[in-house]
């Protein structure tokens, strides 16, 4: 029988994260995401698995134990809210200088400073466009559902190990909070100390006869070297952009009018979409999942079918600039978003597609 | 009876004393004089007679000994500036049968890595650490570090550590030391012969005391920084003596009983 409960989204993603293997949990509490430390905690993991969890003094210190266990080869992850990761951005950018896997989770709350503890997507540019220092990119998964939290656990982890590289769950304190129905699967065993030194031979578990040093490190002072070095990690970078993209279209067949939206605020343009057509719009959704790699073909191809696509953010616009470099400029694109912790709501976000591209007709295409 | 030639010494049976072989042979970075070399030294020394090459781990500060992991043959990570006790809490919880330790100096341990000093000290973190306390910032050219004595010129205390408006040096070693989580504390010299067999005692008990997972375990090494204390090699070890060790006296701080 299938195993099926009732989870908070913080919940869902701790288990997921159990039930995937995983090696280390390092994290320091705030909200609207302590519920994951919690419930590992309660979880005595340690007994379940054998996963270590270790609430570390900040959030400077549990991206360096990350770190620290990725280096080993460990399945690693910490999680956080918007402040946190702000403080967690030196650690992020030494594990891409290092090209080290881990899972890292942002339950976005609303900024800048300390902002407010409701749900925000304001983190996008800090997610998708590095924002730690040097020429970065993770990968950067967006949940619209508690599943999706449980889900993206694995899914992190697997892509983190197949690229060698950083996976970010970029959530909202609304997906994290919120409760629904998730369906769990087995608990697939954490990788053993030999199946780690024979599978990641990069990883710095000691020095044995038979290979050479393993030496984790983002330095080299020789700038001919690191470029070289940053040309291969932008190689990576590409392929990722190639092969990882993830999407999800709602009725798009037919649609005239396109929200674009991710997480939280895309479970609202759904509902949008329902009233639309119940009013006889033909709207779709484009629901990007992977944030970065951004799906911009998919963007553009629909940008060729419809009238007018309609952003919709829980920010001041963050994730339109990603849209409008898809669009080329094909079609109009107008940005609606909430601030400060605000969810909008879904006959607020119709209307609002309506009077930019209905009842103005300002974008209609011409041809 | 004629001198006995080169050849006629360099044989084995005449050998006292060989390097380890777990100095790579890469040419040490550091100036000459300066203790960070014979610290390395001595810790390899220790990981290879204790057969412990297979099993350790090291993390590399950002400082002078950045490069640590170019001299020390074994597995080493680099971590960001002071975060060193973090990298191996995060190493040591997920392999605690290795032996795990971090290098640092005193910009990266006592100023901008305190908190994670201080926490893993304080939460018993079963690794050791080397500190390295010169005094001052050597990487970066000479500046003024947590360490620094009162009055003592530094590139950015050009008329000399003024503790009113500065601050007191930090004797971060006593200040841990203090702490239950804590297992053995020592501070120690490697500018003589004799202070290098002491300091290389105290680091056999720092690692192996590692084995026990009774606590942390410390060996903070007072050094000389003759470039960045603009002396020669000679005259900055004398300094170190008639002006370092009175304000921070060497041996044992914290034994077990
Ligand atoms: C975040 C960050 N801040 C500052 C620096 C610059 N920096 C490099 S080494 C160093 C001080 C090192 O001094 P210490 O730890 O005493 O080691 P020493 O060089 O004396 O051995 C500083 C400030 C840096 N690399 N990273
Ligand atoms: S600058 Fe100072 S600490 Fe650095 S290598 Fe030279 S003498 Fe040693």
């Amino acid at each position: 029988m299938k195993d099926v409960r009732l989870m908070k989204g913080n919940e869902a993603i701790a288990e997921g994260a159990i039930r995937a293997g995983c090696d280390g949990y390092f994290g320091y509490p705030i909200t609207p995401q302590s519920e994951v430390l919690e419930y590992l905690m309660a979880n005595k993991t340690k007994e379940r698995t054998g996963m270590i969890v270790l609430q570390a003094e900040s959030e400077v210190a549990s991206i360096h134990m990350v770190y620290g266990g990725a280096a080993a080869g460990k399945r690693v992850m910490t999680s956080s809210s918007s402040p946190g990761i702000s403080l967690m951005q030196e650690g992020i950018s030494f594990m891409a200088g290092t090209e080290l896997p881990c899972l890292l989770l942002n339950v976005v709350r609303g900024g800048p400073g300390l902002g407010t503890i409701q749900p925000s997507q304001a983190d996008y540019f800090q997610a998708v466009k590095g924002g730690g220092h040097g020429d970065y990119k993770m990968i950067v998964l967006a949940p619209a559902s508690v599943q999706e939290m449980y889900d993206f656990a694995k899914l992190g982890f697997d892509l983190a190990f197949k690229h060698r590289i950083q996976v970010m769950v970029l959530s909202d304190g609304a997906i994290g909070q919120m409760m629904e129905k998730v369906e769990l699967d087995d608990e697939r065993p954490r990788w053993t100390d030999e199946e780690i030194v024979k599978m990641h031979t990069w990883a710095a578990t000691g020095k044995t006869k038979n290979r050479e040093r393993n030496i984790i490190t983002s330095l080299d002072l020789n700038p001919v070297k690191q470029e070289i070095i940053n040309r291969k990690l932008q190689a990576k970078f590409r392929k990722i952009e190639e092969t990882e993209v993830r999407f999800e279209t709602i009725q798009c067949e037919d649609a005239e009018y396109l929200f674009v939206a991710y997480g939280s605020s895309a479970r609202v343009c759904q509902k949008a979409v329902q009233l639309g057509r119940a009013k006889g719009i033909k709207v779709g959704l484009l629901r990007p999942i992977t944030l970065f790699p951004f799906p911009y073909k998919e963007v553009k191809r629909l940008a060729k079918q419809v009238k007018g696509i309609q952003c919709i953010e829980m920010s001041a616009g963050q994730m339109i600039e990603d849209v409008r470099l898809g669009v080329e400029g094909i079609v109009g694109v107008e940005h609606y978003g909430r601030l400060g912790g605000i969810i909008p709501a879904p006959d607020e976000v119709l209307n609002v597609l309506e009077q930019n591209f209905i009842k103005a007709k300002i974008y209609e295409r011409t041809h | 009876m004629s001198a006995p030639t080169r050849e006629d010494i360099c044989q084995l049976e005449n050998e006292v004393y060989s390097r380890t072989t777990l100095l790579t042979p890469a040419p040490l970075s550091y100036c000459p004089g300066c203790g960070h070399g014979t610290a390395h030294r001595l810790i390899m020394e220790v990981v290879e007679e204790m057969n412990l090459q297979a099993d350790t781990i090291g993390v590399a500060p950002v400082g002078c000994s950045v490069l640590a992991y170019d001299f020390m043959d074994i597995d080493m990570q680099q971590a960001a500036h002071g975060r060193a006790p973090a990298v191996a809490t995060g190493i040591k919880r997920l392999y605690p049968n290795k032996f795990v330790f971090t290098y640092q100096g005193d910009g990266d341990l006592a100023a901008i890595g305190t908190g994670e000093t201080i926490h893993a000290c304080n939460r018993g973190e079963n690794i050791t650490i080397f500190f390295v306390n010169n005094g001052i910032y050597g990487m970066t050219g000479g500046q003024m570090a947590p360490t620094t004595l009162p009055n003592m010129k530094t590139s950015t205390s050009p008329f000399g550590r003024d503790v009113e408006t500065m601050g007191y040096p930090l004797k971060i070693t006593e200040l841990i030391a203090n702490l239950p989580g804590t297992y053995f504390v020592s501070r120690q010299s490697v500018h003589t012969a004799a202070n290098v067999r002491k300091a290389k005692k105290a680091i056999e008990k720092a690692i192996q005391y590692q084995k026990l997972k009774k606590g942390l375990c410390f060996v903070e090494i007072v050094s000389n920084c003759n470039s960045g204390w603009k002396m020669t090699p000679l005259d900055s070890n004398k300094w170190m003596e008639e002006n370092m060790f009175p304000f921070y006296p060497l041996g044992d701080i914290k034994v077990p009983k």
